[in-house]
């Protein structure tokens, strides 16, 4: 049984449709990578998992309930988080702060979490008191991920996270990815940086017009032709 | 010197009032993203709230004051979540002009409910207290000792409480705290009964210092907005400075114009800002 499950979705903006039938799905422990060129719906798949984006057709299940359509606050109360591409924290709060958003749904401690998050993140700590606008690009980031561990989550969705960073931060941005994998998260990201990408997860997807086009494994896909033709920049 | 002190003593307690106003309107602009006109009308209706207890059980207006806040509180969130949260999705422009609805509703509400001629909490004339020329009355001191306090609960507010820390959150990027699993109409509600809260306090000191009339806050809704505008709109801190400099620049004015020409300065001192600087003297970094 998988951890995700996306069924044949179609749904969009309005009466367009931008996703004509997506099937995907996550396992417990996976990193997934969703590829693809512009407009290929990408991030329209994201949102319409995170209850963003209306689905029409087609069914979300989420550690077997059926998740299609719910309100944000009601999927992340289930185990999933999201973080969103670029413009992800809260730039006048605290580091600390916005990691103690992340937590708002929970009324219990959640100090247990946020010294986790601090553990795998050290330069966070330094931070906690600066606001977050005044972080770098590629510190932010780790301040959005962050957030969504606060919820001790089983899923995070990451809409390119190395979204307009410098190729050096790229590197630790995937390396944090590596790090909350390992300690038991699993994630779904939309990636541009896709070679990169393909070669971290254990899985793929490749998107166009809305469809899955390729499914196979990170190698796999790295290895095929008329992948690495399309995308990959030969 | 004696006549600058004694405009200086007016503006502070002009300020406070329009501080409370215009924090209550900054909040609401933060969080819901449109210039709320009928705050004018909370601001009168918290006045005439604090007058109910006065005139039926003759309670000093001091100890009605909580009276007048709570029921404003009530009355903000019921519009809102009457009207107002109907029209979320649309435009805000059509939110302002609903707004400009509610305001007309309630100003005429409080003619039928209270009459059109002025009322007040006290009748008499209290005795001033002179120092080096300048005259201070306890009114004043309430007036500005009250503002100072909410002004400090506020922040405390603001800083300290999850609730306080989810509207800045909201105010800095509301998609972003929505997904983030924040309960976006709580914080609207939040929102409400603190603008509400502050518009009454404004009232009520209004009403302390000078009489209740049906529109005593239509007309201070001028310089509201103006000190809002001045200390950026949506922030809640820039608002308090907005409101002192408008009440310190009416009072001051007065010199060379004539006093009737005090919404005219507010009015110039908006427009100028918004010409010069449309983000305010606080303006926050951009995300």
């Amino acid at each position: 049984m998988s951890l995700l499950e996306v069924e044949q979705i179609r749904g969009g903006y309005g009466d367009v449709d931008i996703l004509n039938g997506v099937d995907l799905h996550v396992d417990q422990g996976e990193i997934v990578v969703i590829i693809g060129p512009n407009g290929a719906g990408k991030s329209t798949v994201m949102k319409a998992i995170f209850g963003l984006v209306k689905v029409r057709e087609g069914g979300i299940r989420f550690q077997n309930s059926g998740i299609a359509n719910l309100r944000p606050d009601q999927i992340v109360r289930r185990g999933l988080c999201y973080v969103p591409q670029e413009k992800n924290v809260f730039p006048t709060l605290t580091v600390e702060e916005n990691l103690e958003m992340g937590a708002f749904i929970r009324n219990d401690d959640f100090s247990r979490e946020l010294e986790r998050v601090y553990e795998l993140f050290p330069a966070m700590y330094e931070k906690r008191r600066q606001p977050a606008g005044a972080l770098s690009g590629g510190q932010r980031q780790m301040v959005a991920m962050g957030r969504a561990l606060m919820l001790d989550p089983q899923l995070i969705l990451l809409d390119e996270p190395t979204a307009g960073l410098a190729p050096q931060i790229v590197e630790l941005i995937f390396e944090n990815i590596r790090k909350i994998n390992d300690i038991g998260v699993s994630l779904l990201m939309v990636e541009q940086n896709a070679k990169a990408a393909l070669r971290m997860s254990h899985r793929g997807y490749v998107l166009t017009t809305g469809r899955n086009r390729h499914t196979d494994t990170g190698e796999n896909l790295l290895n095929n032709r008329e992948v690495a033709e399309m995308f990959l920049g030969g | 010197m004696a006549e600058f002190l004694q405009l200086t003593v007016y503006g502070i307690v002009a300020g406070s009032i329009y501080a409370l106003g215009a924090i209550g309107l900054s909040l609401v602009y933060g969080i819901l993203r449109f210039p709320h006109f009928a705050h004018g009308d909370l601001i009168t209706f918290g006045a005439y709230f604090a007058l109910v207890p006065v005139s039926i059980l003759g309670a000093p207006p001091e100890l009605t004051f909580f009276f007048g806040v709570a029921a404003t509180m009530i009355l903000a969130v019921a519009i809102d979540q009457i009207l107002y949260r109907r029209l979320r999705k649309v435009a805000p422009v059509i939110l302002l002009i609903a707004s400009v609805g509610v305001a007309l509703i309630l100003r005429s509400a409080v003619q039928l409910i209270w009459g059109p001629g002025n009322q007040y909490y006290s009748q008499g004339i209290s005795m001033p207290w002179r120092l080096e020329g300048v005259n201070i009355k306890p009114d004043h001191l309430l007036i500005v000792g009250g503002a100072v306090l909410l002004v400090v609960l506020l922040h405390l507010f603001l800083q300290r409480t999850k609730t306080g820390k989810a509207m800045r959150a909201m105010s800095d990027n509301a998609d972003l705290a929505q997904v983030t699993g924040i309960e976006v109409n709580k914080v609207i509600i939040w929102t409400w009964i603190i603008g509400g809260g502050m518009a009454a306090a404004a009232g009520v000191f209004l009403g302390i210092d000078t009489r209740l009339h049906p529109v005593m806050g239509w007309r201070i809704l001028l310089p509201v907005f103006a000190a809002a505008i001045l200390g950026g709109i949506g922030k809640p801190y820039g608002a308090i400075v907005g409101g002192l400099i408008i009440g310190l620049a009416q009072e001051y004015s007065t010199v060379i114009l004539s006093p009737p020409y005090k919404p005219a300065v507010a009015f110039a001192l908006m427009v100028l800002m918004l010409i010069f600087k449309p983000t305010g003297l606080f303006a926050g970094r951009k995300a």
